[in-house]
């Protein structure tokens, strides 16, 4: 699905964020991103969408190469790809409605934007995704009246209702607390799993990021140092991603959770805490 | 073991202490040279000091009524000219405003809607007003015109460091979902703005108002001329009804933009 070649970002200050990077994610695949601030994680997905302009290499979504689009063809191509950012990145005066709706953006005309008469089409959709994340109670309400995983919930609606098959995720659950953060790192993948999206995933909780995805990518100075499955986190591959520490609870964290759960015998994942979705 | 204590005191402002005393000696001669300088005039004081007596009995003693006629025709003048210039003002500052806003704007239109503003900002009232009568004739159409102008520069400045200061978070989101330009403009940046837009319109409705007595003076019409001519023709009794008036008015939209601003925050 996405393919990503020898990319490289070169800032305006001669700062190197990325280095012949090369990566590919097949449809359906979640892939965490990891590595110490500074890596270039954010560079990163922000060259997939042009958010930030890579300096050199391909990035193909599908047949298509992003790298080349004419700025028509750019917005055309961003509603493909939904993005879901670290302080979720709402309009805060705007209701959670308007804000789900701002997902349509690329496919509806100025006018009918400004005044926010919608296609019904669309209007279906934003209510099936909330719905899904669980908001419609809250369809009205203004954006910063939420706390803060329902603030993100709206985040993550409004990267769906783009219907997008590519989901660009920066740091969701970084400014969440431990439980949400596992609710919407749960509801992300499932999501990706239900609708068959790829997915990159910044994270810097790598307990978490072993907990739900199924790839991981380190990152060490726009380099790409590790690339594998979760449990193939040893304390050396951590050692080569973050520099010199003690791993070892890290690690241990992961895992002593995984057998709690396994010993619950409920499957992995919702077996952990309440469940996401209050019919 | 007690460890030593350290003292510690705050670095100073200047830490040079040769340029730091050469500095602070310097001010203090000059503001004693400079007061030397004050000539003042203790007759001219005095004779001054007897007028005031008189301005103030006038304002013990308002009159509204022998010149209501022409206080009536000034103020309606004077509130044509502050709704309508507020108005047009606003309605000029939106796109200049944008325009100036480095965060949104490409670098030539940046460059050209700064400059404009630094010109509306840098000429006061008065002086536009003195030009424009003379561009226009006597009257409020001048006086319109002037304070027209003056809004685009005030508000379209503090609109676009308002613009400059928007979280960039939300900007970078309704970008990237495909959105054009003037969607992400009315998406992100827009009700980011918009409440202390609101706040500002209504306050510059309360200056305008003031200025519109002031550019009076020049001959740009409304109340400031009919204060103008009471002052002339010494009736302190009618321009203090005149002064008490605009009190009056400037409290009234005072308290009606600090009710609508905590509204809509």
């Amino acid at each position: 699905m996405l393919v990503i070649e020898n990319l490289t970002k070169r800032y305006a200050t001669g700062d190197l964020a990325l280095e012949m990077v090369t990566l590919s994610v097949p449809a359906g695949q979640v892939v965490g991103l990891i590595g110490p601030s500074g890596a270039g994680k954010s560079s990163l997905i922000r060259c997939v969408n042009r958010l930030v302009e890579p300096s050199e290499g391909t990035i193909r979504l599908g047949d298509l190469d992003l790298s080349r689009l004419s700025r028509g063809a750019l917005g055309q191509a961003r509603r493909r790809m939904g993005m879901i950012f670290q302080e979720y990145a709402l309009v805060d005066r705007l209701s959670v409605m308007e804000n789900v709706l701002s997902g349509r953006l690329g496919y509806v005309g100025f006018w009918r934007s400004f005044f926010r008469r919608f296609p019904q089409a669309d209007i279906d959709r934003a209510f099936a995704v909330l719905d899904r994340v669980g908001l419609t109670d809250h369809v009205d309400k203004r954006a910063d009246a939420l706390s803060g995983g329902q603030r993100q919930r709206v985040g993550i609606a409004r990267a769906l209702v783009q219907e997008p098959d590519l989901l660009l995720v920066d740091e969701p659950t970084a400014s969440l607390d431990p439980k949400t953060s596992r609710q919407i790192m749960r509801l992300i993948v499932e999501l990706c799993a239900e609708r068959n999206l790829a997915a990159i995933v910044n994270i810097h909780d790598v307990a978490l990021a072993q907990m739900f995805v199924q790839r991981i990518v380190g990152l060490r100075k726009g380099k790409v140092v590790f690339d594998g499955p979760p449990d193939g986190l040893t304390p050396e591959v951590l050692t080569e991603i973050y520099g010199a520490e003690d791993w070892t609870a890290t690690i241990r964290k992961a895992e002593e959770e995984d057998e709690q759960a396994a010993a619950a015998g409920a499957p992995v994942i919702l077996a952990r805490d309440t469940p996401l979705v209050t019919a | 073991m007690s460890a030593v204590s350290r003292r510690w005191t705050p670095p100073p402002l200047i830490a040079n202490r040769v340029l730091r005393y050469v500095i602070y000696g310097g001010v203090a001669l000059y503001l004693v040279v400079a007061f030397g300088t004050v000539e003042l005039n203790w007759a001219r004081m005095s004779e001054g000091v007897v007028r005031a007596g008189r301005l103030f009995a006038g304002f013990l003693q308002p009159d509204f009524t022998s010149r209501w006629d022409d206080i009536q025709a000034g103020l309606l003048e004077s509130l044509t000219m502050t709704v309508t210039s507020t108005i047009v003002g606003i309605i000029l500052s939106v796109p200049f405003g944008i325009g100036a806003a480095r965060n949104i704007a490409p670098l030539p239109i940046y460059a050209f809607c700064r400059a404009f503003i630094a010109v509306a900002r840098s000429l006061q009232e008065v002086i536009i007003a003195i030009f424009l009568v003379v561009l226009f004739g006597f009257g409020p159409f001048a006086g319109f015109l002037t304070l027209a102008f003056a809004t685009i520069g005030f508000l379209a400045k503090l609109l676009a460091e308002d613009i400059e200061d928007i979280d960039p978070a939300p900007l970078e989101a309704i970008r990237a979902t495909g959105a054009g330009w003037w969607q992400v403009l009315v998406y992100a940046v827009l009700p980011q703005v918009a409440p202390r837009l609101i706040g500002l319109s209504m306050y510059r409705v309360d200056i305008n108002f003031r200025e519109s007595a002031v550019v009076g003076i020049v001959g740009a019409g409304g109340i400031g001329a009919t204060l103008n001519t009471a002052m002339d023709r010494y009736e302190f009794d009618s321009a203090a009804a005149i002064l008490l008036i605009i009190i009056g008015i400037v409290l009234a939209c005072e308290y009606a933009s600090g009710f609508i601003r905590a509204k809509v925050q």
